[in-house]
């Protein structure tokens, strides 16, 4: 066991598949000599060589178009997009190959691509910067879409991620890079994609979150409990595919359901969880459904950022207003 | 021009040597000595304003700030050449052309300081925002083009980039359409020999980012982005050929970075001193200095009384405008569309609610 950070741990998981699979290659922006802009794959190039990890040029189609030769000819990229915001020149490739080649292909061709994106907000950036879009990504079929909370289930899922032969976008929680501190087996371990997990047992309302949300949800947590409300916190970690009996089973115990994101509200990842409660737990519900996500405007420059941010006040506010529906 | 310096050739434009000797007589601008003092101190001005901002951000009073430090000549160049009604594209990297064209310090600051509102640029005529996402802005600039052409109208843009920006696809895309329709658009590479860590030997195996050009059809100039008068030049040259011919150029400005890429970045880590120093003896500044003072234009003395009243004036407008920003919540909403849709008013009013709840527990 050693403490690490999530930053730790992902370079633990790509040391890790690095070395044991030759197939292995990852690159980006700024990844390889310099280990990344937030430092992720510091030392890698050094252990593993320039042919293994290296600096793309700076062209995010060029490195997600790239990738699909790569896998198609029997590599296994990893590849780094540099912030959530700068992904979308790579969008064509990933929504009209990265997700499509297998089925395209019949079968033929594997994608067994990951796409390492840096995402949300709270870290006072420029714009493009701060944006949690993983809504976009999740609608597109072909393509599995995690997202760790943690330091162990960072590296356990991106090691599930680089082992998975479908493409993985592999979400990082930037502003708690290096928030928190875990012992982490130095040993290989996966976890899991598809499978979420109940952070904490309550009976009066299940919260639905991921990434840096969960920390913001204990918090709240600490006020429901002093107000007397009992909450069952549930880690999605992976947004898809959901794990829809985790979540069901949930709601039908504690019959409200709430779900905390950061992304814009409308069409997002809550709206999901929303319409799986009321279809798979319409009779156990005694409180609508509510999302707490941002607003639907663009993440607000540094001065503006705190009223668009989930805040645990806010979080807390909708947990009284549900359980007391 | 464009003949003597083929880029195939490698060839660079140059008019004053790192001592700031003339050796390229044909090619200096015509310039008043009053002109030649403008040019200066517009550098020194920036230079300083530049500063001001990194320790600022030390301070932790503006948030991540790209320094210009270095590469001074290349926008003073282009205010110095652009009129009125020309437009100008910035990428972030390109402080001079912003406060020619009418950009204020306090915008500068504002937008520096984490507020949209430094964005307006109210005073300025034709300046439109930065570009975070690279390159993007260059298609846009080709759409100008577009459409000065077709409104006929004698307005020249030009556009920034850096060499990393050259990589990605939109680049291409803009330099092609801008030779298919042969717009009056200036592209300015600002080769500063790295984006972030990456170096630019690693963006390209081109010869040298001039002779991109070639591939779509339109002339391409390889300039010293730090001597001033070549830049002066190029862009003037660049200018009339644009208007008069209506077409594009690419401007390659060699230039070096002698800053961090942010003051998040820490370039220790990929450059060594050795080649810092080597650029700083090719410093913009240093070299129109030297040239300066050889025609006994330009003191010390002179310099630092300058660079005094520039610091406080900087200094004072900085404090006005901390004094001044607000960002209310509806600042967040309200220019989201044209037309609010109810959805979006709906939830700032919810939002309202939940404030009067968070005051009401204190
Ligand atoms: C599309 C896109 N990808 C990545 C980034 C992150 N990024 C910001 S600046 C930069 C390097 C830019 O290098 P260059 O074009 O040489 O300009 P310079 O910073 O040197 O002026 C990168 C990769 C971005 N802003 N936009
Ligand atoms: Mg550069």
């Amino acid at each position: 066991m050693k403490a690490m950070n999530i930053v730790n741990a992902i370079n633990d998981a790509l040391d890790i598949k690095l070395k044991e699979d030759k197939n292995i290659v990852v690159y980006g922006e700024d990844a390889g000599f310099e280990g990344g802009v937030f430092r992720v794959t510091e030392g890698l190039q050094k252990k593993y060589g320039a042919e293994r990890v290296f600096d793309s040029p700076l062209a995010e189609s060029g490195i997600a178009g790239t990738a699909v030769g790569m896998a198609v000819a029997g590599l296994r990229p990893v590849i780094e997009m540099q912030f959530c915001g700068f992904i979308y020149p790579a969008f064509n490739q990933i929504i009209s190959h990265i997700t499509r080649y297998h089925n395209r292909s019949r079968g033929r061709y594997r994608m067994p691509i990951v796409i390492r994106l840096p995402y949300g907000g709270g870290i006072n950036a420029l714009e493009h910067h701060s944006e949690s879009m993983e809504a976009i990504f999740a609608h597109i079929p072909g393509l599995k879409v995690v997202v760790p909370s943690t330091p162990h289930d960072a590296k356990g899922l991106l090691i599930s991620a680089i082992e998975s032969d479908d493409p993985v976008l592999f979400l990082e929680p930037k502003r708690i890079y290096r928030a928190i501190k875990q012992e982490v087996s130095e040993e290989k371990f996966s976890v899991p994609i598809g499978k979420a997990k109940v952070l904490s047992q309550g009976t009066d309302v299940t919260v639905v979150a991921y990434g840096a949300m969960i920390r913001e949800v204990q918090k709240a947590m600490v006020m429901a409990k002093e107000a007397g409300y009992s909450v069952e916190l549930i880690d999605l970690r992976t947004i898809y595919p959901l794990d829809k009996e985790t979540i069901t089973a949930s709601v039908k115990k504690t019959g409200r359901i709430i779900f905390v994101g950061e992304e814009p509200r409308s069409f997002g990842v809550g709206s999901e969880i929303m319409a799986l409660a009321n279809e798979e737990a319409f009779l156990h519900l005694e409180a609508p459904p509510k999302r707490v996500a941002a607003f639907d405007v663009i993440v607000p420059y540094p001065r503006g950022e705190h009223h668009y941010m989930i805040t645990p006040e806010k979080i807390f506010y909708e947990i009284e207003r549900t359980v007391k529906f | 021009m464009f003949d003597q310096f083929d880029p195939a050739d490698d060839k660079m434009l140059q008019v004053i040597d790192n001592n700031g000797k003339v050796i390229d007589k044909e090619r200096m601008p015509q310039l008043s000595d009053d002109e030649l003092l403008k040019l200066y101190r517009d550098m020194l001005f920036v230079r300083t304003l530049d500063f001001m901002i990194v320790s600022y951000q030390r301070q932790g009073r503006v948030y991540t700030y790209p320094p210009n430090y270095g590469q001074e000549a290349i926008g003073v160049a282009a205010g110095a050449v652009m009129r009125h009604d020309d437009w100008l594209v910035p990428a972030f990297r390109e402080l001079g052309a912003y406060l020619a064209k009418g950009v204020t310090m306090k915008e500068i600051f504002m937008f520096n300081m984490g507020f949209e509102d430094g964005m307006r640029f109210t005073e300025a005529n034709h300046v439109l925002p930065f570009s975070v996402p690279i390159a993007s802005q260059l298609l846009h600039a080709a759409g100008i083009g577009y459409a000065v052409k077709y409104q006929k109208k004698d307005e020249v843009t030009i556009a920034f980039v850096g060499d990393g920006g050259t990589s990605e696809g939109d680049f291409h895309e803009a330099l092609n359409f801008a030779g298919v329709w042969k717009v009056p658009v200036i592209f300015v590479v600002q080769n500063n020999q790295y984006a972030i860590s990456v170096p630019v030997k690693m963006q390209t195996a081109s010869l040298n980012m001039a002779i991109k050009s070639k591939a779509y059809g339109i002339q391409g100039l390889k300039v010293d982005g730090n001597d001033i008068f070549a830049m002066v030049a190029a862009f003037r040259y660049a200018h009339e050929y644009a208007r008069r011919e209506q077409q594009a150029v690419l401007i390659e400005a060699v230039t070096y970075r002698k800053g961090a890429h942010t003051t998040s970045d820490d370039p220790t880590k990929y450059r060594t001193t050795e080649e810092e120093k080597e650029w700083d003896r090719k410093d913009p500044l240093r070299r129109m200095k030297l040239f300066l003072e050889k025609k006994k234009l330009w003191s010390d003395a002179e310099e630092e009384r300058i660079t005094e009243e520039y610091k406080k004036e900087i200094d004072r407008q900085f404090m006005e405008t901390e004094q001044s920003v607000k960002y209310p919540l509806e600042d967040a909403f309200r220019y989201m569309y044209a037309e609010m849709p109810q959805d979006l008013r709906d939830q700032q009013i919810e939002h309202e609610k939940f404030l009067q709840w968070k005051n009401g527990r204190k």
